[in-house]
């Protein structure tokens, strides 16, 4: 679990703090098109939110390393995106996926259920008080799961999720378009405050994916599994 | 007095930024229509080349197009840069399917910091247009692109026009970014009607040694640009050499500061070239005949040969490079620019964010004076070409594996078969139903079913047509293609939908036909007494079983 955990952050369900953006987005899928669908959507965000590798230089100016990027195509989805060229990242998201995945198709479950991807800044704190961790964007994704009864219904939800994936596209990147607040780039010894630099190729900003499974009574069961993904990483 | 809030240098900064960026733009977006996954590689240390910090391939060609069509101009207010997609099939009718607009409008952000704000932002909007580009209708079209039709682009500087998407066109936005000397806006507004267009009609025009031009009667600017097929590679006969964008010595190298943010610094430099470093292009080798090609012509793209349009091109044996799987591969894949074997490394900037002004390194460039013309070291550039003739086999070859089978619109399955057939239908191979096939078309006119023809049929039309062709009962249906589900064409010879088609018109049983029916039914005619005659023997047993029912 997070190594901040008990100290860090808020508990989970807290509203976000003020000035921290909330977009939220909503799908409805068949089972096996989950992890795909969720893929695309984290992986677009974190397009938009991860750097390169910061250098820091003489005192106060550092360089930024190159961004890959590459395109993924949909297996059971009439879809293909683009992601940061990082196997770590890509590793990471895919395990909180797939937990998410196994969450959603256990028991209790409706088939409904939510998960989130929350960037935050930490803010040290003297001791005997715990860093802050103050999140300055929320993204939250509601999945419906749907069963279908033939193939050609399937055929028709291939189509029908791969176009509804290309409007969550372009909402995302209309948010991102609106250019509302972002850390101020930090100095080196602030940086880890700002950015993930666990991974070696790239930079994104500190995240923590999360998410909840709606019961079938319609309340939320189980509570949020958190995890830091660099702590899953490291497991 | 815009100059007075804007320095100098972070005048030539910005104007360098969205000359880069117009540049990348059409990059990204061309290279999203390849009909190819797109993989570039992250890279920890900045490499010098990477403008925006983003690992974005340069294709010499399109570069060269994209500095063409600019002129040495930027996008300003009423001038924008466009990019063209559009879809040309095999027949040579084409459909634009979207234009990319980058524009400028006068909404000035005069606070903004040029070398960090602006440079950061378009490198997010860099980063939306990698993704946008993947969710317009024309992403899929283009990766299905090869068999039956090309995707071409063609780059434009001016006023934008959106005629030709058709009706109820849409608009995406991309993004914008603010900067002291306008907005810049990224917008792409994409055809949605994509189904068979009966109100345009094209005129027909015989491939001009096969090259593609743009040559669309109602196109309102008579000199418009070349069009180009967004997946060739180019011919190096004519020894036409695209410097990439390192041999133009405009290399970024970004070095941002931390301190505050007047002391912001913005470092270029002008990378020195000790030997040109190599462009290594892969390329078809095209035979060329001898024919006289004007400059432009030259520098064109050499395109796929429609076969067997009259223009006697199969007796000039045309290489055709347009046929499946013979997009060369492309010298983009998965090689960061810095591992190309081209750039140097790039001197570090000793910039500090107090002296920045002392420690610049960077030449003096031309201010917005961006000539087309690259500087005179990079001519010296040698171009490795690998010709991979290998792959483009003879023109004979090619051109066996050119067809025009009507299949449903883009379907993707190579068949080797060539027709004759010149549909005057523009897009006729998206109509619903191609009259002029239909004799050839196995599934109207089924092949003859074995010998015995039903005799029901027979004996229904008139006495003497037991010589009539079988199978016309079917001709109420007229079956273009059969996809049955599940099924796979192209990995056995025999599957499903062949199965189908060849036994859907099985003979009739025999139990069926009249003759034998009929032979029967004197039969029972005559045994009928006698039943009736058992029946009244065994009339109690009936009407006792009756009353049990009751």
């Amino acid at each position: 679990s997070c190594p901040l955990s008990s100290r860090c952050c808020a508990p989970s369900g807290a509203a976000p703090a003020m000035n921290c953006r909330a977009e939220v987005l909503e799908v409805s899928v068949e089972g096996r098109q989950v992890e795909e669908a969720m893929l695309a959507v984290l992986h677009t965000i974190l397009l938009h939110r991860s750097t390169g590798k910061f250098h820091y230089k003489k005192e106060g100016t550092y360089s930024i390393g190159t961004v890959g990027t590459q395109d993924v195509d949909c297996d059971f989805i009439d879809f293909a995106y683009v992601r940061v060229s990082s196997e770590e990242l890509d590793r990471a998201l895919r395990k909180a996926v797939g937990e998410f995945k196994d969450a959603l198709r256990g028991s209790g479950s409706d088939g409904m259920g939510q998960i989130s991807l929350e960037f935050y800044q930490k803010k040290k704190s003297r001791w005997p008080f715990s860093d802050e961790c103050i999140p300055w964007e929320l993204w939250t994704i509601k999945v419906n799961v749907v069963n279908l009864a033939n193939e050609q219904e399937r055929q028709i939800c291939r189509e029908k999720v791969g176009e509804k994936l290309c409007e969550k596209i372009i909402n995302i990147v209309e948010v991102m378009n609106r250019h509302e607040y972002l850390p101020k780039m930090p100095t080196q010894s602030e940086v880890d405050n700002v950015f993930d630099t666990s991974l070696k190729d790239v930079q994104p900003y500190l995240y923590k994916i999360s998410y909840q499974i709606t019961d079938s009574l319609g309340t939320s069961v189980t509570t949020t599994m958190r995890r830091l993904i660099k702590d899953t990483l490291a497991l | 007095a815009m100059d007075t809030d804007l320095s100098s240098q972070d005048r030539k900064d910005l104007d360098k930024f969205i000359k880069f960026f117009a540049l990348k733009t059409v990059q990204v977006i061309v290279q999203a229509r390849l009909g190819e996954k797109i993989c570039t590689r992250s890279s920890s240390s900045p490499t010098g080349s990477d403008w925006f910090n983003l690992a974005i391939k340069d294709i010499p060609e399109v570069t060269h197009e994209a500095k063409k069509a600019l002129a040495g101009q930027l996008p300003a207010v009423g001038r924008s840069m466009c990019v063209e997609i559009s879809l040309k099939t095999s027949e040579g009718d084409s459909m634009e399917l979207e234009i990319w607009c980058l524009e400028m409008n006068e909404k000035c952000d005069k606070e903004i910091k040029v070398s960090y704000t602006v440079y950061n932002r378009l490198s997010l909007l860099l980063k939306s247009l990698l993704a946008i580009t993947r969710v317009t209708p024309a992403y899929r079209l283009s990766r299905k692109q090869g068999h039956e039709y090309v995707i071409l682009y063609r780059i434009y500087f001016g006023e934008v026009q959106l005629s030709g998407l058709g009706e109820g066109f849409q608009t995406v936005r991309v993004g914008t970014v603010g900067t002291p000397v306008g907005t810049i806006t990224l917008s792409c507004a994409y055809r949605i009607n994509l189904a068979f267009m009966s109100t345009r009609q094209f005129e027909r025009t015989p491939p001009i040694m096969g090259i593609i031009i743009d040559h669309f009667v109602d196109r309102p600017y008579p000199s418009s640009s070349p069009m180009h097929p967004c997946n060739y590679r180019a011919g190096e006969d004519n020894g036409a050499v695209y410097p990439s964008v390192e041999d133009s010595q405009e290399v970024c190298t970004t070095s941002f500061s931390t301190s505050p943010p007047s002391q912001c610094v913005f470092t270029v430099t002008k990378a020195h070239f000790q030997t040109p470093p190599p462009v290594v292009t892969d390329t078809l080798k095209v035979p060329v005949m001898g024919l006289a090609f004007s400059h432009q012509l030259s520098s064109s793209r050499l395109s796929y040969q429609p076969a067997a349009l009259g223009v006697g091109s199969a007796d000039m044996g045309y290489p055709v490079l347009f046929a499946g799987g013979l997009n060369a591969a492309h010298p983009h894949q998965l090689i960061g620019p810095g591992k190309e074997g081209g750039v140097p490394p790039v001197p570090n900037q000793p910039a500090h964010g107090s002296q920045a002004d002392q420690e610049r390194m960077c030449t003096p460039l031309e201010g917005v004076h961006y000539s087309a013309a690259t500087p005179s070291s990079s001519e010296d550039t040698e171009t490795v070409s690998n010709s991979s003739e290998g792959k483009c086999g003879s023109p004979h070859d090619l051109l066996e594996t050119i067809f025009i089978r009507k299949v449903g619109a883009f379907v993707n399955k190579p068949i080797n078969q060539v027709t004759m057939a010149n549909l005057d239908i523009p897009f006729a191979m998206f109509a619903p139903k191609n009259v002029e096939l239909e004799d050839n078309d196995p599934m109207v006119n089924p092949p003859e079913s074995p010998e015995t023809e039903s005799p029901l049929q027979g004996s229904l039309h008139s006495e003497g047509s037991s010589g009539s062709s079988t199978g016309n009962t079917h001709d109420d249906f007229v079956m273009i293609d059969f996809k049955p589900a599940f099924s796979k064409d192209d990995i056995l010879p025999m599957d499903l939908g062949t199965f189908y088609r060849e036994f859907q018109n099985p003979p009739q049983l025999s139990s069926l036909s009249i003759d034998i029916g009929a032979q029967s039914m004197a039969e029972d005619l005559d045994s009928l007494p006698e039943k009736l005659a058992v029946h009244e023997k065994n009339v109690k047993e009936f009407d006792a079983f009756v009353e049990t029912l009751q």
